[in-house]
């Protein structure tokens, strides 16, 4: 029986909860970037996925995603539905399973998560929360097995038969929920006023805590993937960090150029898809090529995100262009950077690897890109059909706070907010009361 | 009786409160606003794509002020809300039909 280490199974579940709070991160990463009617709507898009995979997850995600592949590298069996054959002495590698439930668990929330950003002020909650259902359920958990299971050469067809290299989800995780995102867009289609009216951020500070959450959760995302606390996961440490400067750098050096100012949410969304680009190749690698993954994917992306304005497709917040472009950006570099130092075998181009790595990295990044968008495309069409994806263009006048979650945000100014508001009713109010001893009689 | 209304930059607001003061006012008004006259408004650039904002924060100023005081009153503003620059805002007068103190009920020049 194999040994648990407690180094590992400390660092994975300390690792676990660093990747929950990227959730929130993210949350105030996107809330800072809407406008302030549609500010809580956009929290509640991230915080509805925290309750709902862990249920999911527990009642089958983990077992479709992890269990024994059940079909040439497709998915997962039901052998660990319900988490029922898991016990406290279950062991994954050198932790215990349930650590290793736990860490993967958080990859599954967040990368739903990530597709609201496309589609802010308009999405009807409760459609979001179907969706979410179906997404993470269709396209995570195979997508998951795809890149994550390894089973000696018999688990996922990406990560362990292909051989395609993507340590923390370059694929599984951005490339995948970018080209949901650019999918369910063109489903729902662009927000009322688009290109007309104003829609600045409403909260720039936000964004950069929400950043920064996101920068702290990540070492935890990259890191905590080595599921163990070695070299590999210092390894992919320093390159997190390293990659995520150099992507800032990037972004406000084109801003400078092209704008002639480096913005704060310039700065913010270039630490993201440095992050972004990096996650795949952290553990592929050195910190020299860290910096280059991230040079790169700073530039692309800070030009990319001008292509929905090119192209006419309403990607409210530049999911398309920081996560499937960086997703790209850092499962392509693989092919280019990796070394055998970190690799421990494959090498990329610039190593004297040939093409190989590459093709690999190129054939994992179209699969996931392309079966992700088809299925995004006609899960977001169901749920469009069945209850309404899209809030009518009233509702986005007045606000998704108000019309989905009957709150506002912020009190702004006296007249109209809590001073003068009455209160209605409370639930106290709703006991029956006699009719002879009602306050009214 | 007078209503002098001032449209000023936010920042000068404690100039002319204490320039209001020193002349003898000891009630005022103040509000947020936001407007654009020659000064027009400015550009932001988010992600690369380019806002005008055309409304540009100000703080509008009310002093209510017996009749001879009005031309010394809108002086004392002009004078310590000036930066020189385009934005310095504007100060007008409107006649006053009848002003009553809420606490007490007095009238006119007393409820000043």
């Amino acid at each position: 029986m194999p040994e648990i280490s407690a180094g590992d199974t400390a660092w994975v579940l300390a690792s676990s909860a660093l990747v929950l709070l990227m959730t929130p991160g993210l949350a105030f990463f996107y809330g800072g970037m809407v406008r302030s009617k549609n500010v809580l709507n956009m929290l509640m898009m991230s915080f509805i996925c925290l309750a709902i995979v862990p249920v999911l997850w527990v009642l089958y995600g983990y077992s479709l995603s992890f269990d024994t592949d059940a079909a040439s590298g497709l998915i997962g069996g039901l052998g660990r539905a319900g988490l029922e054959s898991i016990g406290l002495d279950s062991v994954s590698g050198t932790i215990p399973e349930f650590a290793f439930v736990a860490f993967q668990l958080m990859f599954a929330i967040i990368t739903v998560a990530l597709i609201s950003g496309a589609i802010a002020d308009r999405a009807r909650f409760g459609a979001w929360a179907l969706f979410v259902v179906l997404w993470v359920s269709i396209v995570y958990f195979p997508v998951a097995h795809w890149v994550f299971s390894f089973d000696d050469g018999d688990g996922g067809w990406i990560g362990d038969r292909l051989g395609a290299l993507d340590f923390a989800g370059g694929t599984a995780v951005h490339i995948n929920a970018g080209a949901a995102a650019l999918a369910l867009v063109l489903v729902i289609g662009k927000r009322t006023g688009w290109r007309k009216e104003q829609m600045r951020p409403h909260n720039l500070p936000f964004v950069v805590l929400g950043a920064g959450l996101l920068w702290f959760g990540w070492f935890g995302f990259n890191s905590g993937s080595a599921v163990a606390a070695n070299g590999l996961a210092a390894g992919a440490f320093i390159n997190t960090a390293v990659a995520t400067a150099a992507a800032v750098l990037a972004w406000l050096a084109v801003e400078v150029v092209r704008d002639k100012h480096a913005t704060t949410l310039g700065g913010a969304s270039g630490a993201v898809a440095g992050l972004v680009a990096i996650t795949p190749a952290c553990a592929a690698v050195s910190p020299l090529g860290a910096i280059a993954v991230g040079l790169f994917a700073g530039a692309a992306c800070a030009l990319a995100i001008g292509l929905k304005y090119r192209l006419g497709y309403d990607d409210s917040l530049d999911v398309v262009g920081v996560h499937l472009v960086g997703g790209i950006v850092g499962t392509l570099l693989i092919g280019f950077f990796a070394t055998a130092a970190f690799t421990g075998g494959s090498e990329g181009l610039f190593y004297g690897g040939g093409l190989e790595q590459l093709g690999k990295q190129a054939i994992a990044a179209g699969a996931v890109m392309g079966y992700s968008f088809v299925v995004t495309y006609i899960l977001g069409t169901i749920v469009h059909r069945l209850i309404g994806f899209r809030a009518t263009p009233d509702d986005e006048a007045t606000g998704l706070d108000q019309i989905e979650h009957a709150e506002t945000a912020y009190e702004l100014g006296t007249a109209t907010g809590a001073p003068s508001a009455r209160l209605r009713a409370t639930q106290a109010d709703t006991e029956p009361v006699p009719a002879e001893e009602g306050v009214n009689a | 009786m007078k209503l002098v209304t001032a449209v000023i930059k936010p920042f000068k607001l404690d100039e002319v409160r204490s320039a209001l003061e020193t002349f003898g006012v000891h009630g005022m008004t103040v509000s947020e606003a936001s407007g654009y006259g020659r000064q027009k408004g400015h550009t932001e650039v988010y992600r690369g794509a380019e806002y005008t904002v055309d409304l540009v924060p100000k703080l509008r100023l009310e002093v209510l002020v017996d009749d001879p005081d009005t031309g010394d009153v809108v002086d004392v503003i002009t004078k310590s809300a000036q930066t020189g620059k385009i934005g310095d805002g504007k100060v007008w007068v409107t006649p006053v039909d009848a002003v009553v103190r809420v606490r007490t009920g007095e009238t006119g020049a007393e409820a000043l």
